[in-house]
């Protein structure tokens, strides 16, 4: 892939660029879901193709193509510089990049088991087998289940020197049973709603998810969730589980410490920052327990956010996000780097493909286990009266990332140290700083678990990625519960 | 762009290295670029062509797909083999129905099935001036638009996009079927120090945009909505403009759908040819309506009907693919589905949604009123731009969430008294559109929450607001 590259180069050099980088991705995705006992999509699907990103007049240009023959790609280099020459109609300043030494690398994903070894039909027994748990608890009517693996290839050149060769894989699975009756559609999901876990691992972990294990438990609470009481409404304690949490992280810590967001650039689509560069190292962002890091290398775990190189060639790091608390930094490339002083991006440029513009994307944003021994079990005894909230089921957050509102699948009313009842409907909001600032209790490492969330959508032409988020069970103190429900 | 000529000869090469009973080919791509703007200044721009063929092949009961955008021939035989190992596999589908051929697929039995009805034509979607935009031309529509933010002391923030895109169809019972549209689309946030406005429009018709006014209006809703005052969040009337209607109701269509009621995901289960909304609230799928856009033919190649969903506030009928169709004939459901026959309205096979209604368009209703007019008849209530981050809180309700945006004022005494801060609201579409007291003529919206409709902006009368932000 290297000549196809250097072709590109050289055509964005003797055309004026004075950048131009190269990605070529060979991007593969296997795709299963049951539906009731049957499969309802099977699916396997390949994208190839190279793009260009190239510098001139100071400004950015872009451009894409699936051909990889010569001609195609000098030409597609052409037009990104041309589009390039059509953006500086209209620019304040030049675009200025933060000094990355140049990599040469190769990187691939550690896992046990390449996913696409797998036989179809393992695959398939697998998701009707859970499917039949599913569905032999009675009031269940409807089961779904999925199973998808992808895999990505790039090669990444830029006219700096680079040449990166990185392969990534992640695997996905997960279900929900619905239980519908009178007026109302209960459902559970496992091991989280929309679309299971997802890491960047081989088919080793689907065995770690025990999920046909799992699934009569799921099932039942569905159907159990029709004779429990409403969530009450009101100020309570609350503990959330680690999966919500995670994406309460991903809502609430995760979007708004994009610095292009801060800094205007997604004013138009996602929203801005609460997060100004004022709040930088001066911001109580949460209570002194709060410790969040932006950490895109493999020491942090199999996440969706874990790589080699970002795609513009800068190495995975490690950022201290909130340190104790105090808000401590964003997530950079090359071109935000220098508008928080730093002289060298924080490695977290990505792209959904080869015909996507890299951005600023999560990579695993995580909050740090406590450091102090402390089960799920043991926080719940030392809970005097709270609800206990498991499994997201909707989510929605304001364009500048200050007032949420989360719902759950299913709450546990706590009272004396003890799950009390099941409560249905739980839902729970408030203002970012505010929650996290109410966090009192995070349990240990052995409830910490790195979650996928393969969804998020960024950018316009909007982008879909796979993020990371850790987190362990956590205790806030008096926070709003039940507002969506209160007529 | 790719010609159907080139892809019925793709087809042909398809067709030879199958050895499925049945083979469909899927054809979709483009052109597509697209200038981004931000603090006056564009930090994007980017431009793609990509095609992608996906083949389906079917043994008897037993069918799967695979994708691929490479065109040679070790790609579509290695495309054909992925599909083929994988229907291979499956086990066989009862409810899975022998491809259409060109006579199913252009005649649908009405819904008694006695008498076919054939579709209409739908309006000619590709400009030729459209598809020629260039990135100077998109550049120089920034440039006015920045001069307004400029004029206006504000900054501004969007894009300016176009598109020329394909959707064809092939299978190997005869039928063909093609389509080509091009769109621009041109969406503004202008933003001042603690306010924002936000214009969005598109067209297939380059000529139909017009930025400079999309500009202006979002600067005046930004400078009107300068200082917004914190009002307690509560219920109140509020002014729907289009593109807010658009994000809230978008969230209902998924139900309208046969395999949503047999799967009894739908809020429309068992409440087919109850009255849900108002009188007022009359809803279609028409995919021939002049302002809207796509193909006139489904997933599997059969042309859409148009389909009177609601009518005076009465659910008249969801729509089917062909299978949910026959599936349906044969449920415990079928006399609680209303009337039932395949629609047009199917995703491509294999799929786990079967159907949804796409071409969503409001009727309008005899005393239409302006944005204008609802405000002077609003003794207090609030005038929504936009809606953000809508999600379901509650599937049977059809309860959700969501926040206002960009443009959020409070009216009182008939006039607009300035911006206030946002809200977050907790409403029931079912509530929602049994509450209607006034609605426009209905305009094609573009928002980012839903799909394109042709809808009209709504003045809804105890509207749940929540929560306020703080901003």
């Amino acid at each position: 892939m290297k000549h196809i590259s250097n072709w590109a180069l050289n055509i964005a050099a003797l055309r004026g660029a004075s950048y131009a980088d190269v990605r070529v991705v060979a991007q593969r995705s296997r795709s299963l879901t049951t539906k009731n006992g049957k499969v309802g999509s099977a699916s396997d699907a390949e994208s190839v193709g190279m793009s260009v990103r190239a510098i001139a007049d100071g400004a950015w240009g872009f451009a894409a193509s699936a051909e990889l023959g010569r001609g195609a790609v000098e030409a597609t280099a052409a037009r990104a510089v041309e589009i390039a020459r059509a953006s500086a109609r209209v620019k304040r300043e030049d675009v200025r990049l933060a000094a990355e030494k140049p990599a040469v690398a190769e990187w691939t994903t550690p896992h046990k088991i390449d996913p696409f070894t797998i036989p179809v039909e393992k695959n398939i027994e697998l998701l009707l087998n859970i499917d039949a748990e599913l569905r032999f608890v009675a009031g269940i009517t409807l089961a779904e289940t999925n199973l998808n693996f992808n895999r990505e290839e790039q090669w990444f050149v830029s006219s700096e020197g680079a040449d990166i060769h990185q392969t990534k894989l992640s695997t996905g699975a997960g279900y929900a049973a619905y239980a519908f009756a009178g007026n109302e559609i209960q459902k559970r999901s496992y091991p989280n709603s929309y679309g299971g876990q997802w890491q960047n691992k081989g088919y080793e972990l689907i065995d770690e998810l025990k999920l046909v294990e799992n699934a009569g438990r799921i099932a039942e609470e569905a159907v159990a969730l029709h004779k429990a009481d409403q969530c009450p409404e009101g100020k309570f304690d609350i503990i959330l589980d680690s999966s919500q949490l995670g994406l309460q992280i991903h809502e609430s810590v995760g979007h708004p410490i994009e610095l292009d967001r801060v800094l205007g650039m997604e004013a138009n689509f996602a929203g801005t920052s609460f997060l100004t560069l004022d709040k930088l190292r001066t911001l109580r962002y949460g209570s002194d327990l709060v410790n969040v890091v932006a950490d895109a290398r493999q020491e942090h775990g199999p996440g969706l956010g874990t790589f080699g190189y970002d795609d513009e060639g800068v190495a995975a790091q490690c950022t201290p996000i909130i340190t104790n608390g105090l808000f401590t930094g964003y997530l950079s490339s090359r071109e935000t780097a220098h508008t928080i002083g730093e002289n060298r991006s924080g490695g977290t440029l990505r792209a959904e493909g080869w015909n996507r513009l890299p951005m600023i994307r999560m990579t695993n944003i995580s909050l740090l286990p406590g450091e102090k021994p402390l089960s799920l079990e043991q926080l719940i005894a030392s809970t005097d009266h709270g609800v206990l909230l498991q499994t997201n089921r909707s989510w929605s957050i304001d364009d500048k990332r200050y007032n949420f509102q989360f719902g759950c699948e299913i709450g546990w009313e706590i009272k004396n140290g003890k799950r009390a009842r099941m409560v249905k409907n739980p839902s729970y909001s408030g203002i970012t700083t505010e929650f996290w600032n109410s966090l009192d209790a995070i349990c240990s490492r052995d409830e910490w678990t790195l979650w996928g969330t393969p969804n998020c959508g960024k950018g316009q032409p909007q982008q879909v990625m796979g993020t990371g988020h850790g987190a362990a069970p956590s205790r806030f103190r008096g926070v709003k519960v039940g507002a969506a429900f209160k007529s | 762009m790719l010609t159907k000529e080139q892809a019925s000869e793709i087809f042909d090469r398809i067709k030879k290295l199958s050895t499925a009973d049945e083979v469909e080919v899927l054809f979709s791509g483009g052109h597509f670029a697209l200038t981004r703007f931000a603090n006056n200044t564009i930090h994007q721009n980017v431009a793609e062509e990509n095609y992608v063929v996906s083949v389906r092949a079917a043994f008897g009961r037993r069918t799967a797909r695979a994708f691929t955008n490479k065109f040679d021939d070790e790609s579509l035989r290695q495309v054909v083999r992925s599909a083929e190992s994988l229907a291979k596999v499956q086990h066989p589908d009862p409810d899975l129905l022998p491809m259409p051929d060109s006579r199913e697929a252009s005649v649908i039995p009405d819904r008694t099935g006695e008498s076919p009805v054939p579709t209409r034509a739908v309006p000619s979607r590709h400009f030729a001036a459209t598809a020629a935009i260039t990135p100077e031309i998109r550049a120089d529509g920034v440039k006015k638009i920045v001069g307004v933010a400029e004029k206006h002391k504000l900054t501004t923030a969007g894009v300016f996009s176009s598109t020329e895109s394909l959707e064809g169809i092939f299978n190997s019972r005869g039928l063909t079927d093609w389509h080509t549209q091009t769109l621009a689309e041109v969406s503004i946030t202008m933003l001042a120090a603690d306010s924002s406005g936000w214009q969005k429009a598109n067209s297939p018709d380059l000529a139909k945009l017009d930025p400079l006014r999309l500009a202006e209006i979002a600067a005046l809703k930004a400078v009107d909505s300068a200082r917004p005052r914190e009002i307690p969040a509560g219920k109140y009337t509020v002014i729907l403009e289009p593109a807010a209607v658009l994000d809230i109701v978008g969230f209902m269509f998924w139900d309208y759908s046969g395999m949503a009621i047999l799967d009894q995901r739908s809020f429309l289960t068992g409440r087919i040819g109850t009255k849900l909304f108002g009188d007022n609230i009359t809803i279609w799928d028409d995919v021939t309506h002049p302002l809207q856009t796509g193909a006139p033919f489904d997933g599997e190649g059969v042309q859409r009907q148009r389909v009177a969903l609601v009518e005076n506030g009465i659910v008249k009928r969801v729509v089917y693919a062909r299978a949910t169709a026959e599936r349906m004939k044969r449920s415990e459901q079928r006399d609680k589905a209303g009337p039932i026959a395949a629609t047009g309205h199917g995703f491509a096979l294999p799929n786990e949604m079967g159907e949804m209604p796409q071409n969503i368009v409001f009727a309008p209703v005899g005393d239409s009123q302006t944005i204008e007019q609802m405000i002077a008849s609003t003794e207090r209530g609030v005038l929504v731009t936009r809606l953000w981050y809508i999600r379901e809180v509650e599937p049977f309700e059809k309860m959700l969430t969501g926040v206002t945006r960009d443009g959020t004022f409070y009216v009182e005494n008939g006039r607009v008294q300035g911006g206030v801060r946002n809200f977050r609201l907790n409403e029931s579409l079912i509530h929602m559109l049994s509450n209607v007291e006034a609605m426009s003529v209905p305009v094609r919206s573009c928002g980012e929450e839903s799909f394109d409709m042709v809808v009209p902006a709504m003045k809804v009368k105890d509207f749940n607001f929540t929560e306020v932000t703080k901003f």
